[in-house]
């Protein structure tokens, strides 16, 4: 029997970092792919936009999670771990009040939310927060 | 058509000209994403409000796009304007066709 406990633990570990390094990946690609959508390749400036989420939610069911950006025509969520990244997108009308929004989503696991902004000058603003998810909200 | 679906909606009675209030929404539905599955193994369809829209005399205050990750009962909180008494008028879109109207008067005051 020449397999130890140290090798074990080695390779326990080396299979997880496999597992983790091609998971993220697609993930990320599936955001990126839905930012990419409604930008059209367009360049992102990080900040000039706020979102407010949470840190830890406990029920990934309902989370509140909030968006403004001065100046702002549209500003879409998106929820980097669900099956699905697009969230909502909110465009607002002559009588929007403040480029605000807030609303309750679904988050299947911890997992990153982003929020991209359109401006009035068509420039692209972006803002990202992580959310730890304690319970997820895919049904999963 | 999804069952018991019931719109509620906050404004306030009244407000000065030009005044920006706070309008809160929430509307009763089970928001089915299609990524459960049922008893029997297999997934429940997609049912789900995939458009929300907040219009004030005929102008549009906010028009939100909403997919499967927005949760049940979804509930939005925005701004508006308001530049004369008048009447918003909030629209649901169903996935299933159905179109959910509710309605609130605002005084000038």
């Amino acid at each position: 029997m020449d397999l130890t406990r140290r090798k074990v633990l080695a390779l326990g570990t080396s299979t997880f970092a496999m597992a983790s390094l091609t998971g993220l990946p697609a993930f990320a690609s599936l955001t990126d792919d839905a930012i990419a959508a409604i930008t059209g390749g367009a360049e992102i400036t990080e900040g000039g936009i706020e979102l407010t989420a949470p840190e830890i939610a406990e029920n990934g069911n309902t989370v509140p999670v909030e968006v403004a950006a001065a100046g702002a025509v549209e500003i879409a969520l998106f929820a980097s771990g669900n099956p699905t990244p697009a969230v909502a997108t909110f465009k607002f009308g002559p009588l929007a009040g403040s480029r605000s929004g807030s609303t309750r989503i679904r988050l299947a696991k911890t997992q990153d939310v982003v929020a991209i902004a359109k401006m009035e000058d068509g420039s692209f603003h972006k803002a990202s927060a992580t959310v730890k998810v304690t319970i997820g909200g895919c049904g999963g | 058509m999804a069952s018991g679906v019931k719109p509620r909606v906050k404004v306030p009675k009244t407000a000065a000209a030009g005044d920006i209030i706070t309008i809160k929404t929430l509307i009763s539905h089970k928001m089915e994403s299609g990524q459960r599955k049922g008893d029997d193994g297999n997934l429940i369809p997609r049912s789900i409000i995939n458009r929300f829209t907040a219009d004030f005399n005929g102008q549009n205050v906010i028009d939100v796009t909403v997919e499967p990750a927005v949760s049940t009962n979804p509930y939005f909180e925005f701004e508006a304007m308001v530049p004369e008494a008048g009447e918003f008028k909030f629209t649901w879109y169903d996935d299933d066709g159905s179109v959910y109207e509710t309605a609130k008067k605002i005084a000038i005051g």
